[in-house]
């Protein structure tokens, strides 16, 4: 299977909201080694100014996963999970992600490069709050490999 | 008021963070829950076997969300994080026993004083091997 360059320039549905849950933001803190009080704690957070639990900086890509499933579920993308491996990735924030925010995503193929037996994937996920406020833009570069 | 007036406080190389960090098969386990990311090459030797790879790697996304929080600790302010790019350089393998340790020193790459703003470029390493490349935070100083 290959991937399908005609993927360039696709733009997907904008995913369902994501509800970021305070228990959500913790375990995802634990997960990345954060000891930082303003993840775990509201009432840190709270001290620090923000309206609930501070998510880490890298927490984007769990929004940013459910529209990469969308690329990988499209019928035509030819990428398969287990030859994916990550290449680069990049955020750009506007503001921190905090607890109670309801992020919706949306993708975008910026480009499909074959370099020696492998596709790279560039896709652009543009996540905004419930007011339509942009949050972050998030970047991944995908590399998939080809028939091992 | 002192008639004094800072006009620096950090210059281009200074570290502003370390720190190092034990990850086993458990961590990546917690980070595939925590993420959403379940590709089967972080946590079956099999499925990474299957696929040529050197065995079963932590997720990049997990290297790169540890290697950060050094930074957002010397910053104390999340909201002072205005961007974060890694190129995942080396794939972290980590043993089914041993697990990895992997190193992470922070310092200043670039200073704009005007602006408020550094750039502050990771060195991550497994071994004394570089894992990230080009992995610089954006940041407007504290």
């Amino acid at each position: 299977m290959a991937v399908n360059p005609e993927l360039v320039g696709r733009v997907f549905e904008k995913t369902n909201s994501y509800l970021v849950g305070r228990e959500k933001v913790r375990e995802f803190s634990r997960a990345v080694f954060s000891s930082n009080p303003v993840n775990l704690s509201v009432e840190a957070a709270r001290d620090a100014g923000y309206a609930d639990l501070v998510a880490p900086p890298t927490f984007a890509i769990v929004v940013q996963e459910l529209t990469l499933g969308q690329l990988l579920g499209e019928e035509d993308a030819g990428i398969e999970l287990t030859h994916v491996v990550h290449g680069e990735q990049r955020f750009d924030y506007s503001r921190p992600i905090v607890a109670g925010d309801e992020l919706r995503a949306q993708l975008n193929v910026t480009s499909v490069k074959m370099l020696g037996g492998n596709a790279m994937v560039v896709a652009e996920s543009v996540v905004t709050d419930s007011e339509g406020e942009h949050v972050v833009t998030a970047v991944s570069t995908l590399v998939v490999r080809g028939d091992v | 008021m002192s008639d004094l007036e800072i006009v620096h406080k950090y210059e281009v190389g200074d570290q502003v963070a370390e720190a190092s960090y034990h990850l086993t098969r458990d961590s990546l386990v917690r980070y595939a829950g925590a993420s959403g990311d379940f590709n089967a090459i972080h946590y079956r030797d099999d499925i990474a076997a299957e696929v040529g790879l050197p065995g079963v790697l932590a997720h990049g996304m997990l290297t790169m969300g540890l290697a950060v929080q050094p930074v957002v600790a010397w910053l104390g302010d999340a909201s002072l994080v205005s961007g974060y790019q890694v190129r995942f350089t080396r794939p972290v393998v980590v043993d089914p026993v041993d697990g990895v340790q992997i190193a992470v020193v922070a310092k200043i790459g670039q200073l704009d004083e005007e602006a408020g703003t550094a750039r502050i470029d990771l060195t991550t390493t497994v071994n004394d091997e570089t894992v990230l490349g080009k992995a610089q935070v954006r940041v407007r100083l504290p």
